[in-house]
């Protein structure tokens, strides 16, 4: 035995380390859990109070009064909802256009640098497009597209209200829109990996029957990426719901409810991000808590139905290969 | 039937037309917001940013204490979320790769990766802010940290994945216990693919503004101390642009130039040198 106790102590020394370094990334992993489960639980105990003092009036109010201390949240709520509806019905079409552009058109030395210059779309700091927002995209939109909304969409039946309203370039159409852009390269490479992920020989097949390009996108490629797809889009739908920087400056920070888009508005990530440092009673600030808590569990519903099918189309896929 | 091969070229065409339109789109809209941020900034830029605070309203001044307070931050934020990410990304795809824990994990993770990044400053405002009674640049290099920490976690795991199954075996055949495999064979093999991720980490959290706002807050003057409120570059743009002062918007500019030049660069470098390795 003695002749091999060296050999035995490294190796129990060794199985400590293990343990030790086991230990560590268990840890750490508990650490991601521990982060999203704490953010929630803490807005929740953050927003209790607001939540016990109005209850369902919290969500269907718009009254927002700091000072007479009624703070119901209603117009943040429409904000934002309303900004992210504008953003997908922009950025959905056009992320599935440059998604089909990148694997099926486009000849194949350009697809990465034109598939990078969308990415670089998303690295742009949200604060760089709130910016830019702020003091050449609005101006814009007063000058020359808000007024043109006014005589022409503006005079539609039924949607008129909608389109008509002053042209000041400050509102929710113009953060939708800048949301819109925004999330584009999120769908966009989502879209992009997902049809690039459509077996060959399925597309082959259709080409082989004489489809064109646009009956294999249609008949083939997106049926069979339909659910991830819908995945990509919630993704873009998550972002767009918390985008805080961009929106503040261009959403003009309202508490009016209005059916204009052309009004100024605010959204649940715009109006803490606004007013959470100048929140003076505790009732105020745990309103805008309550906001955030209502923002994070929607986010992370909408992002999990996301991941859940982006999920599906890998195990398709997995299987078919 | 002619015409209807006709309509399905029509349609084809079409289609390509406008998947052409979408891409041209998308790089307008890129275009654009670069020129703007070039063009101001570019005109805002002088020697005084880097040697100057930021001054009062009506003033000119410079954004040293701004560029200091972030760099402090974000390396603050690097050695806090770094080595955490690491140990995390190696449970997913090492120690824990078959586990139902890790399978949750891996699911929440990419969840946070996209959350919304105020709610991210919120909670560090009640973890940190509250209890410390005053805002400081540790509470900003947290929320920092805390943004960081999922982007951290989603690379290593996916470098450490595609390291070969082959590697592991050979060193655990020669008795290599697997702390050791794990940190002396996996992690070198890996190492250009997890720096890859950490360094868009930094030019992700370079930029972030909303967590901070209620962690770090922004200092006017000159501190060098992290238990203070600390500028930051992101920050001051907010406060600056958001003011009605001149002198104030041009700094904006200024700041704006430098933040983008620095994420778009690190993003293409990154790129480039990730795309020459393969």
């Amino acid at each position: 035995m003695t002749a091999y106790a060296p050999l035995d102590r490294t190796r129990s020394r060794g199985a400590a380390a293990d343990r030790i370094f086991n230990a560590v990334t268990v840890g750490a992993a508990w650490l991601v859990l521990i982060v999203l489960l704490g953010a929630a639980a803490s807005m929740a105990w953050g927003g209790r109070l607001a939540f016990k003092t109005f209850g369902l009036k919290f969500i269907t109010s718009s009254d927002w009064d700091a000072v007479g201390g009624q703070f119901g949240a209603l117009v943040p709520i429409y904000g934002t909802l309303v900004t992210s509806a504008i953003a997908l019905i922009i950025a959905v079409p056009v992320s599935i256009g440059i998604a089909l552009f990148l694997t099926e058109i486009a000849p194949r030395w350009t697809r990465g640098p034109i598939g990078i210059a969308i990415e670089l779309l998303a690295a742009i700091p949200s604060i760089i497009y709130g910016m830019w927002g702020l003091f050449v995209f609005a101006p814009v939109m007063a000058a020359d597209v808000e007024p043109w909304v006014n005589d022409h969409l503006g005079q539609w039946p039924v949607v008129g209200p909608l389109f008509s309203g002053p042209p000041i370039g400050i509102g929710m159409l113009t953060a939708g829109i800048v949301l819109g852009i925004m999330i584009i390269p999120f769908i966009a490479a989502v879209a992009r990996d997902v049809f690039n992920q459509v077996p060959p020989p399925l597309k082959e097949s259709a080409i082989a029957l004489g489809s064109t390009r646009w009956e294999v996108l249609n008949r083939v490629s997106l049926p069979y990426a339909r659910s991830a797809i819908i995945g990509a889009i919630f993704l873009g739908l998550g972002r767009a719901l918390g985008e805080t920087m961009a929106v503040t400056f261009v959403l003009g920070n309202a508490h009016d409810l209005s059916v204009s888009l052309l009004m100024p508005s605010n959204s649940i990530a715009a109006a803490i991000a606004n007013e959470f440092t100048e929140a003076d009673t505790d009732l105020y600030r745990s309103s805008l808590i309550a906001l955030a808590f209502l923002l994070f569990i929607v986010t992370v519903i909408v992002l999990s139905f996301a991941k859940l099918l982006l999920l599906r189309i890998n195990r398709t896929h997995g299987r078919t290969h | 039937m002619p015409s209807r091969l006709l309509t399905r070229r029509l349609a084809d065409w079409l289609a390509f037309l406008f998947a052409s339109a979408a891409t041209l789109f998308g790089l307008f809209w890129l275009f654009w917001i670069l020129w703007t941020t070039l063009a101001h900034g570019f005109a805002a830029l002088n020697g005084k940013l880097f040697t100057e605070m930021t001054p009062p309203p009506g003033s000119e001044g410079g954004l040293l204490n701004a560029f200091y307070g972030s760099v402090a931050m974000i390396l603050l934020a690097l050695v806090i979320g770094t080595p955490l990410g690491i140990a995390a990304g190696t449970y997913l795809a090492e120690n824990g790769r078959y586990s139902r824990l890790a399978k949750v994990v891996s699911f929440l993770n990419d969840v946070l990766l996209s959350a919304p990044s105020i709610v991210i400053g919120l909670f560090v405002y009640e973890l940190a802010v509250v209890p410390a009674g005053r805002f400081s640049g540790y509470a900003g290099a947290l929320a920092l940290a805390l943004i960081l920490l999922p982007i951290v976690v989603r690379t290593s795991d996916e470098a450490l994945r595609l390291v070969p199954d082959q590697m592991r075996e050979a060193a655990f055949a020669l008795g290599i216990p697997r702390w050791r495999v794990t940190s002396r064979i996996l992690y070198k093999a890996a190492a250009t693919a997890i720096s890859t991720g950490i360094l868009l980490g930094v030019a992700r959290i370079a930029g972030e503004t909303a967590p901070l706002l209620f962690t770090a807050l922004g200092n006017q003057f000159w501190s060098a101390q992290l238990n203070q409120p600390l500028a930051s570059v992101p920050v001051v743009i907010f406060q600056y642009a958001m003011s009605p002062y001149d002198e104030w918007h041009t700094l904006a500019w200024a700041g704006a130039f430098i933040l983008t030049v620095f994420v778009l660069g690190l993003n293409l470098a990154v790129r480039v040198v990730a795309r020459r390795g393969k």
